[in-house]
């Protein structure tokens, strides 16, 4: 039965995926992505990575859809390139690499291990010793928690640094509207009032759910990667109906510029102190006498600083979008 | 006791299921948005009302129970919200409903929106 | 009779996805795409009985979640990608 749901979820991402290409307009293709991204994630639950679903149900088809609509919003709605083909149109070539690169992916995977075998190199490498000794070394039981704040945890700085400097680009591109309110906009969809009632009644309940997704990390699946991109929908959702100065007036946009710092400052002050301590960058065991101890406040504080500057980046992000587009759309 | 919610659970899956499917079947198959959208959104929150409520009689734990009915709240809260927002935005954007005798034509929504 | 429920929603979701990418109009499709994701989240919960690991349920609510947003989202930058016009012509240029 389990095989049987996993060739259907399959078969329905293979779908999307040809949907995807044939769809001229935008906004659909936004729409389609954001299925894929809910059936790939119903396809990591059921390969039991629960983790992995999570971000993808967080991110692939919530918060990329968002910020993929906010850029649609500026450029426009139709793909224009192969409406009329020009005369030197030729897709046979790429075709032809296409198919020629396809063919060569598939036959590499006849060297690879048979899916789930016992001797394959991801099972006998490093995975052993993160599931026998997570237990005593770390002491929380989700493994992946574990290796993502603490036996990676170089990886899990670097990417860190990467959303804030992704917020940096993006605040450095349009700079200009970030910091000063540019438009006096209130409320686009005040004629949705049973939206705009329902939504109070739901933004507490979604930061709740952030900090339970934030704070349970380590005992269930969720971190502060996904609580980061909850907590800013919540925000995002109040922007969407109430309007880009009402929620300006919630979150201050200098606090949230210093919060997405302060997320990677945290990160990288828990390595430090442990080095002061006497142990190497990012070496929980030195943080408190008792190593277990010492793991399990790190990991908090790690996760704690991931998921603040996730959530101001993405509110950054969002909220330049926004201003920018509503500048845009004064101007003409 | 636990037999009569056995069965009880049973039936409700059964019935959330076929509600799935006519409701899915309704979405395909009716003429225009309006009438979609109404064989789509009564039956999706009655079928996740009786699919959720046969899952809960099954419950193991308190715990998944709790999660159980933290989702069904926020599906019935969701659901008709987003099916409220959606009929009012597609009428104020001109879209008109099919209606019988004279067969109100729709107005090209997107001309060259690929699909069929 | 988990395996019923999980099969009666995979048909659901099918025929959803179809709609979605029949259209013809843009709230056919975001329609489609809500039908689709609260499937999804039913999915989801059965499955986990059906596998007999129910906590997978965290996962089914931020989906519930997540749709709803998206949904706002759509309606609220299709509605006013284009000011002033009616919302579903096409925006050549705002």
């Amino acid at each position: 039965m389990e095989s049987f749901v996993h060739v259907v979820i399959i078969l329905m991402l293979v779908t999307t995926a040809i949907a995807i290409v044939r769809v001229k307009d935008l906004f659909a293709v936004t729409m389609l992505a954001g299925i894929y991204g809910l059936l790939s994630a119903s396809f990591f639950v059921l390969m039991d990575a629960h983790d992995v679903a999570f971000t993808e149900a967080a991110v692939g088809a919530g918060i990329s859809t968002l910020l993929v609509l906010t850029t649609l919003s500026m450029t426009g709605r139709f793909e224009k390139a192969s409406v009329k083909p020009q005369a030197d149109y030729r897709p046979v070539l790429a075709l032809v690499l296409v198919t020629v690169t396809g063919a060569l992916l598939i036959y590499g995977t006849q060297d690879m291990p048979g899916f789930g075998t016992a001797d394959a190199p991801v099972q006998t490498h490093v995975v052993p010793r993160y599931l026998n000794d997570s237990a005593t070394e770390i002491g929380i039981p989700n493994v992946v928690a574990s290796i993502l704040a603490s036996y990676r945890g170089y990886d899990t700085f670097g990417e860190v640094v990467v959303i804030f400097t992704a917020g940096i680009g993006v605040l450095a591109m349009v700079m200009s509207n970030a910091t000063k309110m540019p438009v006096v906009q209130t409320a686009l969809m005040s004629d949705h009032v049973v939206l705009r009632i329902v939504s109070k009644m739901l933004i507490p309940l979604i930061m709740l759910f952030a900090l339970y997704v934030q704070f349970h990390g380590e005992y269930g699946p969720g971190g502060g990667f996904q609580a980061g991109v909850i907590f800013a929908s919540a925000f995002i959702l109040y922007a969407m109906l109430f309007g880009l100065t009402a929620a300006r007036n919630v979150v201050n946009h200098t606090l949230v510029q210093l919060l997405s710092a302060l997320g990677v400052l945290l990160y990288g002050s828990v390595g430090v102190v442990a080095m002061i301590n006497g142990g190497n960058f990012l070496d929980y065991n030195f943080l408190s006498d008792d190593p277990v101890a010492g793991q399990m406040l790190g990991i908090l504080l790690v996760e704690l600083g991931v998921g603040i500057t996730v959530a101001s980046v993405m509110i950054i992000i969002f909220f330049t979008f926004t201003a920018r587009s509503q500048k845009e759309g004064e101007a003409d | 006791m636990s037999i009569v919610a056995t069965y009880l659970s049973w039936a409700l899956l059964v019935i959330g299921g076929l509600l799935c499917i006519s409701g899915s079947v309704g979405l395909l198959r009716f003429p225009d948005f309006f009438t979609r959208m109404h064989a789509a959104s009564v039956t999706d929150t009655l079928a996740t009302g009786m699919i959720l409520a046969g899952l809960m009689l099954q419950a193991p734990t308190w715990i998944v129970l709790a999660k159980l009915i933290m989702i069904l709240v926020f599906v019935l809260l969701t659901g008709p919200t987003a099916g409220h927002a959606l009929a009012k935005a597609a009428l104020h954007s001109g879209l008109k409903p099919l209606l019988p005798g004279k067969s109100g034509v729709l107005e090209a929504d997107t001309k060259p929106s690929g699909g069929v | 009779m988990f395996t019923a429920v999980t099969i009666a929603v995979l048909v659901a979701m099918a025929l959803a996805l179809f709609r979605a990418y029949a259209g013809p109009t843009l709230y056919d499709r975001i329609l489609a795409v809500n039908v689709f994701g609260t499937k999804t989240v039913l999915l989801i919960a059965i499955v986990g009985f059906l596998m007999g690991r129910p906590e997978f349920l965290d996962i089914a609510m931020v989906y519930a979640l997540m749709n709803f947003i998206t949904v706002i989202g759509i309606l609220r930058f299709f509605e006013y990608s284009s000011p002033g016009k009616s919302a579903n012509s096409e925006t050549v240029k705002d």
